[in-house]
C-alpha cells in the first residue's frame, strides 16, 4: 500500500470528511446556481453577504444542536428544545415590555436572567424525569414539547409580544466587529462546550454514559447526575437560542418560536457524526451539519421554493444519512473489501510483543 | 420476573385487579370524574349532544390513534401520522378540485399513507434504524409534499364530500352524530377485533414484550414489524380524508404536531410505551379523555385553548409515572 493510498484512506475514513464534502459541494451548487453566492461585500462597516447571512442565521440551530449532542450522547434525545426556544423568548420580551425603559441595558440583562433561569429549572426537570425517574428520553421530553408550547402561550397569554427594545434587538441583529453578534455568541458557546468536553473529563464520561450507563456507574462515574447535566445544558443552550430568535424579529410568539428547530437540530447532529445509539459524539461535526441545514436551507428559498417544501428536501437528507450510517445498510449494498487487506495487517504483528 | 405461581393465583391475591388493567381503570376513573365534574359545574353538559360532539370532533383522531397503538404496542413510534392526515386532506382536494370522481380520489387516497408507511417498515426492520428517526424523515416528507401540492389551502365542494360532512345520523329527540363516527366506530372495532383474536395481533404483542423471543419463536417478527407501520399509514390515510369531511377543505399546515395528540391519547389509554401491554379500548378511552378536556375549556370560557396543551402534558406525565410505578412493582 503506498503511502498516498494511505494518507487518502485516513482522510476519507476521517469522521468530518462526509460532512465537510456535503457541505462543500452545497456551497459550489449554489455558486454554479447563483454566481453571486460567495461575494461578501463591506456595507455601512459591516460585512454582507448569503455566507454571512448564512453564518448569522445557523446561529440559533449550531446552540441547540450543541446541547442536543451532549445529549444524544449519552443515549438520550430532547424534543422538548423548540418549546423551551419559546419559553425563553416570551419570558425575556414579556419582561422587557413591561419595564419603562425598553432600552435600558440593565433591564435586558435581567430578562436574560430571568429566562435562562426559566429554562435551568426546565431543564432540571426533563433531566430528573430521565435520571431519576427513568422515563424514556424521548418520552419524558414529548411531555414537555407538548406542555411547553402551551406554557409559552400562557406567558404570552395567546399574544405575539412585540417589544422596541435595541440591546435585545442586537442578540439578533446586531454586529460586532463587522460580523453579526449572533456568530460571535454561537461561536462563543461552542468553545465553551469544546473546552470543557474535550479539556476535561467531562466528555469521556458522557461518552462513557452513552455508551453504557450502568456500566459507568459501576464504574464509579456518577451517571444520572450526568444525564441530568446534559438535558440542563441542551435546556440553557435552547433558551440562548431562544433570545437569537426573538430578538431577530423584534417580537415573541409562543406558537411559531423555534418550531420544527428540536428536529433541525437532531438532524444537524446526526448528519454530523453522532450515532443516536450514543456512546460517542462530535461537535465538529454537528456544526458542519447545522451549516449544511442552514446552507439547504438557504438554497431551497434562492430557488423560490416555499420554506414548507424545504422539509421534503430534509427528510431525504435524513434518510441518506441514517442509511449511509447503518451497518445493516453497509453490510447490504457495500462489498466487504475493507475486511480483505486490513486482517493481515493485524496478524503480522509479533503476539509476544511487550509493549513499551 | 414476572411470573405468577400457581400459589399466589389461588391465594388471597386472587380478586385483585390484574397490574395490567390499572391503567385502563385509571383512564376510565379519569373520565368519569371530568364528566361528573362537566355535569356539575354546566348544566348543558349533561345532554347526550355534548358527548355526541365529542366523537364527532374526535373521530379522526379515534382513528389515527388507533393505528398509533398497533406501533407502539411493538414498541416502535410513529412520529409520521400528523403529517399523512395532512397530505391524505390535501390529496383529496387537490384531486376532487381538478375533477376526479370522488370513488377514484378515496381509493388513491387510500393508497397513498400505507405506501409511505410500508416503506418506513422497509427501512425500520431491514435496515435497523430507529423508528422514531426512519418515521421523523416521513413527517418531513409527508409535510413538505403537502406545500408542494399547494401552498393555501383548497376548498372542497364535491358533492359526495359534503353529503359525507353534513349528513346527521340520529335519534328522534334531536342528538345526532356524523358519517365519520360511524366510520371511526368500525376501524375501532376491526381493530380491537385484530389486536384481540388473530395471529397478527398475538404477534404484534409478543414482538412488544421482546422481539428476540418473538424471533426465536419462529414469529414473523419482519412481517408483523412491516405490517404496524402499514397500518398506521392506513389509519392516518382514513384519518385524513375524515378530517376532510370535517373541514372541507385540504390545508398545508393542518394537523401540525397531531402526531403528539395522537401519542398523548394512546399513552393516556394505558398503552405501555416499551410495548406488549395495552388494547384499543384504552385508546378510545384516551382520546375521549383529551376530547372531554377540550370540551371543559370551551365550555368554562375563561380559560383558553392553550390550556388544553398543558393539561395533556400535565396527564401524559402522570399516566407514563403509573406506569412507570407499576413496571417498578412488577420487579
Amino acid at each position: 500500500m503506498s503511502t498516498w493510498t494511505a494518507r487518502r484512506d485516513a482522510i476519507a475514513g476521517h469522521s468530518l470528511f462526509w460532512p465537510a464534502l456535503a457541505l462543500i459541494a452545497l456551497v459550489v451548487a449554489n455558486t454554479v446556481y447563483r454566481p453571486g453566492f460567495l461575494a461578501v461585500e463591506m456595507k455601512d462597516g459591516h460585512l454582507y453577504g448569503s455566507l454571512v447571512d448564512i453564518l448569522r442565521l445557523s446561529a440559533p440551530l449550531i446552540l441547540v444542536a450543541l446541547g442536543m449532542t451532549l445529549v444524544i450522547a449519552t443515549g438520550g434525545i430532547d424534543l422538548s428544545v423548540g418549546s423551551m426556544c419559546a419559553i425563553s423568548g416570551a419570558v425575556a420580551c414579556l419582561y422587557i415590555s413591561k419595564q419603562p425603559d425598553q432600552n435600558a441595558v440593565g433591564g435586558v440583562l435581567i430578562s436574560l436572567v430571568l429566562g435562562v433561569g426559566l429554562a435551568l429549572v426546565l431543564g432540571a426537570w426533563n433531566g430528573a424525569l430521565v435520571a431519576v425517574i427513568g422515563i424514556q428520553p424521548i418520552i419524558a421530553t414529548l411531555i414537555l414539547m407538548v406542555a411547553g408550547r402551551g406554557l409559552a402561550q400562557l406567558i404570552t397569554e395567546g399574544q405575539i409580544i412585540t417589544i422596541n427594545s435595541d440591546p435585545y434587538k442586537a442578540i439578533g441583529v446586531g454586529h460586532l466587529l463587522t460580523l453579526p453578534l449572533s456568530i460571535f455568541i454561537a461561536a462563543a458557546v461552542t468553545v465553551l462546550i469544546m473546552l470543557v468536553t474535550r479539556r476535561t473529563a467531562l466528555g469521556l464520561i458522557i461518552e462513557s454514559v452513552g455508551g453504557n450507563a450502568q456500566a459507568s456507574r459501576l464504574a464509579g462515574i456518577r451517571s444520572g447526575r450526568i444525564m441530568f447535566l446534559v438535558y440542563v445544558i441542551s435546556a440553557v443552550c435552547a433558551a440562548i437560542a431562544g433570545f437569537m430568535i426573538t430578538a431577530n424579529v423584534s417580537s415573541a410568539d409562543g406558537n411559531a418560536a423555534g418550531q420544527w428547530i428540536e428536529l433541525d437540530a437532531i438532524l444537524a447532529v446526526v448528519i454530523g457524526g453522532t450515532s443516536l445509539a450514543g456512546g460517542r459524539f462530535s461537535l465538529g461535526g454537528t456544526i458542519l451539519g447545522a451549516l449544511i441545514i442552514q446552507t439547504l436551507t438557504t438554497t431551497v428559498y434562492a430557488m423560490n421554493i416555499s420554506p414548507q417544501t424545504s422539509l421534503l428536501f430534509k427528510a431525504v437528507v435524513v434518510i441518506i444519512v441514517c442509511l449511509v450510517q447503518a451497518p445493516a445498510f453497509r453490510a447490504r449494498i457495500v462489498p466487504r473489501r475493507a475486511a480483505g487487506p486490513a486482517a493481515p495487517a493485524v496478524t503480522d504483528q509479533p503476539k509476544e510483543q511487550v509493549p513499551a | 420476573m414476572t411470573t405468577t405461581t400457581p400459589s399466589q393465583i389461588s391465594g388471597r391475591q386472587r380478586w385483585r385487579i390484574p397490574q395490567r388493567h390499572v391503567p385502563v381503570l385509571a383512564t376510565l376513573a379519569l373520565l368519569l370524574v371530568m364528566y361528573a365534574v362537566g355535569v356539575s359545574q354546566y348544566r348543558a353538559f349533561s345532554n347526550v349532544q355534548v358527548v355526541f360532539n365529542v366523537f364527532i370532533d374526535n373521530g379522526f383522531l379515534l382513528v389515527v390513534a388507533v393505528g398509533m397503538t398497533f406501533v407502539i404496542l411493538t414498541g416502535g413510534i410513529d412520529l409520521s401520522v400528523g403529517s399523512v392526515v395532512a397530505m391524505t386532506a390535501m390529496v383529496c382536494a387537490s384531486l376532487l378540485q381538478a375533477g376526479t370522481p370522488a370513488p377514484l380520489v378515496l381509493v388513491i387516497a387510500l393508497l397513498i399513507g400505507p405506501t409511505l408507511g410500508f416503506l418506513m417498515g422497509l427501512v425500520i426492520h431491514f435496515f435497523e434504524i430507529q423508528p422514531f428517526i426512519v418515521t421523523l424523515a416521513g413527517m418531513f416528507f409527508a409535510r413538505g409534499m403537502c406545500t408542494l401540492i399547494s401552498k393555501s389551502s383548497i376548498p372542497i365542494t364535491d358533492e359526495f364530500w359534503t353529503v359525507a360532512a353534513q349528513q346527521r345520523i340520529g335519534d328522534p329527540h334531536g342528538n345526532f352524530v356524523s358519517i365519520s363516527v360511524l366510520i371511526a366506530f368500525v376501524v375501532v372495532l376491526v381493530a380491537a377485533y385484530v389486536l384481540a383474536y388473530t395471529r397478527l395481533g398475538r404477534n404484534v404483542y409478543a414482538i412488544g414484550g421482546n422481539p428476540q423471543s418473538a424471533l426465536l419463536m419462529g414469529l414473523p417478527v419482519a412481517r408483523t414489524r412491516i405490517a404496524v407501520y402499514t397500518i398506521s399509514g392506513l389509519c392516518a390515510a382514513i384519518g385524513g380524508i375524515l378530517l376532510s369531511f370535517y373541514t372541507l377543505s385540504g390545508a398545508p399546515l393542518i394537523a401540525v404536531g397531531m402526531e403528539l395528540d395522537v401519542i398523548a391519547a394512546v399513552v393516556i389509554g394505558g398503552t405501555v410505551l416499551t410495548g406488549g401491554s395495552g388494547y384499543v379500548f384504552g385508546t378510545v378511552l384516551g382520546v375521549l379523555v383529551l376530547g372531554v378536556i377540550q370540551t371543559l375549556i370551551t365550555f368554562d370560557g375563561t380559560l383558553s385553548s392553550w390550556w388544553t396543551k398543558i393539561v395533556i402534558g400535565g396527564l401524559l406525565f402522570a399516566f407514563i409515572l403509573l406506569q412507570r410505578l407499576i413496571g417498578i412493582r412488577k420487579k
